[in-house]
């Protein structure tokens, strides 16, 4: 039964991380390859390590796996912000055909960001 | 098993595309970051392989290493110093 729930939840997850790099090289901009990129990957590699979890159980690898699941959960989401920030001050422009571009908005009004 | 290891070569292939292909800074750096996210899944699959927990050592620290690495870059695209 473990063995089952372990191997459904790697496919599903392998099969995110495969839309999430096709989407990293089909899309058009910066901004549209991060949010594509960054979502299904991060969530493909957390299903990855659940699959561990259950292949496994609660020895030294599963609860490792668990740890792993945090580290990513919380840091990919976080570089991600960076980079589309650096991305954005630094200049690089919007796809032509998008549509609004809140960040710049916000930022005309104060001087010190 | 090793049919997934296949797909992520396979996704690690498109990620080294656009690190070759990507016009500007920032489309390599998110490229990189992403390889290194499916590095840990790489551990993971052959921590379940191999059933030593060796793996997910190595996994827990490229996801930490990965994390560090990546704002270093987004801090030096920028254009600031690294202590504001």
């Amino acid at each position: 039964m473990n063995e089952t729930i372990g191997m459904t939840l790697l496919v599903v997850g392998i099969t995110f991380d495969i839309v999430g790099c096709i989407g990293l090289v089909r899309l058009p901009d910066i901004y549209n390859r991060l949010q594509a990129a960054t979502k299904c990957v991060t969530l493909g590699t957390a299903l990855i390590l659940l699959s561990v979890v259950f292949y496994t159980g609660f020895n030294a690898i599963g609860v490792k796996a668990l740890l792993c699941i945090w580290f990513v959960l919380m840091t990919a989401p976080t570089g991600a912000h960076a980079i589309a920030r650096a991305a954005h001050r630094s200049g690089i422009r919007l796809w032509d055909d998008s549509v609004m571009d809140k960040y710049k908005d916000d930022s005309e009004g104060s001087e010190d960001n | 098993m090793s049919i997934f290891i296949g797909l992520l070569i396979l996704c690690l292939f498109l990620c080294l595309y656009r690190v070759g292909k990507g016009p500007t800074a920032p489309d390599r750096t998110v490229a990189i970051d992403i390889v290194g996210t499916l590095v840990v899944g790489f551990c993971a699959i052959y921590s379940i392989i191999t059933k030593k927990d060796l793996y997910m050592n190595i996994g827990l620290s490229w996801a930490l290493l990965s994390f560090i690495g990546t704002l270093a870059l987004a801090k030096y695209l920028e254009g600031r110093g690294f202590d504001e």
